[in-house]
């Protein structure tokens, strides 16, 4: 019977040691990826925030009525001209996938910026800094600065733009902001050569 | 019969004798000392309170230990985000002058293997320093020794707490020293790619509101400015 206790502690042993190396302590809930390949051999991927329903935090100064309800911006005049929102971001299909980050912020010393944040938990994380004007068709480009995880590998631009909802609906969003990506693969050019 | 529950009981055994191996493993020790710490270059010391409701706002699925912050924040409840945390807070300098905005998004990460004493974590940081510019800091973060040396003997006191004092990094990446990358984005910080740790100072944790007396702080590495040297004529 010592024999047969012995035998089970080794068979635990590699039993535990089995589930543990086997089985994903954390599993990621997935989204497909919906990227779509235009004619002109590029490809998109599309994102939006229905706003406000998607927003988490609007810091800013002297707001009236903050966002999240409680939120203590902080009166130091330094932070006077920046606005920092946090947001859920969804992907075609109106699914949540992440959440993002906009910061935009003026100062006579660092300039001007607009930045973009977007952390897709399964994927990774892209930053992508904005030109400060949007362009006359109402579009403001952006360019990949860094990605992280499935982005490393990746370059390319995003388009930033509000598009007001015109349903009607009554529990429709006022509106969405839309990003769309259009990255490639860093070891290409753009003539579509690989540089190696 | 009799052998079966030996079976059984030995089983049993063999299994909670793996999770001590692993819980006592001195190879999965974390260094408390930064590997920036030796740097000739210049630092950027942004401090934070690792406490939520220290925070902005700090915001999860609404049912993990820690509650979000403030209590109508948004959650994040929808099944691809459900693992995130999202978190805003001022930045404050070695002299506790608030000097930016960071904004943290950090997932459970899927790399995270208990048998290497890895309880990972991806996270992101977005940070502004007014007048200065801003950051993007990219890492993953390893909780073992947190988990270890705080979370555990808090859930095993009669109190349902732990008060001491634990500091560690707990950057462990993707850089090779188990630093984070970062690169600028704006202003003085413009072009820049260099290093980042994270570091927790802790000194009170409580098994029903989570972190209460922890500080942080992420240190960044700025290189300086190489000038070009050119032969004597």
């Amino acid at each position: 019977m010592f024999r047969t206790f012995i035998v089970g502690i080794l068979l635990g042993l590699a039993a535990a040691g089995a589930v543990l190396y086997y089985f994903p302590v954390v599993n990621q809930s997935r989204e497909n990826s919906l990227i779509v390949v235009h004619p002109n051999q590029g490809n998109t991927e599309s994102f939006h925030i229905n706003v406000p329903m998607d927003r988490i935090m609007i810091g800013a100064s002297a707001q009236p009525n903050p966002l999240p309800a409680g939120l203590e911006w902080p009166a130091d005049e330094q932070f006077a001209d920046t606005r920092a929102e946090l947001f859920k971001i969804r992907n075609a299909k109106d699914a949540v996938v992440g959440v993002a980050s906009r910061v935009a912020a003026s100062h006579a010393e660092s300039g001007d910026i607009v930045e973009w944040v977007l952390h897709l938990p399964a994927r990774g994380s892209v930053f992508l800094n904005m030109q400060t004007e949007p362009s006359e068709a109402g579009y403001r480009i952006g360019e990949l600065r860094r990605g992280t995880r499935e982005f490393s590998v990746l370059q390319g631009h995003v388009t930033e733009r509000w598009v007001a909802d015109t349903s009607g609906f009554e529990d429709a969003p006022a509106g969405r902001i839309e990003l769309i990506t259009a990255l490639v693969s860093a070891e290409f050019d753009d003539e579509g050569v690989n540089d190696e | 019969m009799k052998y079966l529950i030996s079976l059984f009981l030995g089983m049993v055994v063999g299994a909670a004798a793996l999770a001590a191996l692993l819980y006592f493993n001195p190879f999965t020790a974390q260094n408390s000392l930064s590997p920036l710490s030796v740097t000739d270059n210049e630092l950027i010391s942004l401090n934070y309170s690792a406490v939520a409701a220290d925070a902005l706002i700090f915001t999860n699925d609404g049912e993990s230990q820690v509650a979000p912050y403030p209590a109508k924040v948004l959650q994040l409840w929808e099944p691809p985000i459900r693992k995130t945390v999202a978190m805003a807070t001022v930045l404050a300098d070695s002299r506790n002058q608030a000097v930016g905005i960071g904004i943290k998004f950090s997932s459970d990460s899927e790399s995270t293997n208990i048998l290497n004493g890895k309880a990972l974590v991806d996270s992101v940081w977005h940070i502004y320093l007014p007048g200065r510019g801003s950051l993007f800091v990219e890492q993953s973060e390893n909780y073992w020794s947190y988990l270890r040396e705080i979370v555990v003997p808090a859930h095993w006191s009669s109190g349902d707490n732990w008060r001491g004092i634990w500091n560690g990094n707990i950057t462990s990446g993707p850089g090779a020293l188990g630093t984070a990358r970062v690169v600028g984005g704006s202003g003085e910080f413009s072009g820049l790619n260099t290093e980042g740790v994270e570091s927790f100072a802790a000194k009170a944790y409580s098994v029903e509101q989570g972190p209460v007396a922890i500080s942080a702080n992420l240190a960044i590495e700025i290189p300086r400015l190489e000038l070009a040297t050119t032969p004597d004529p």
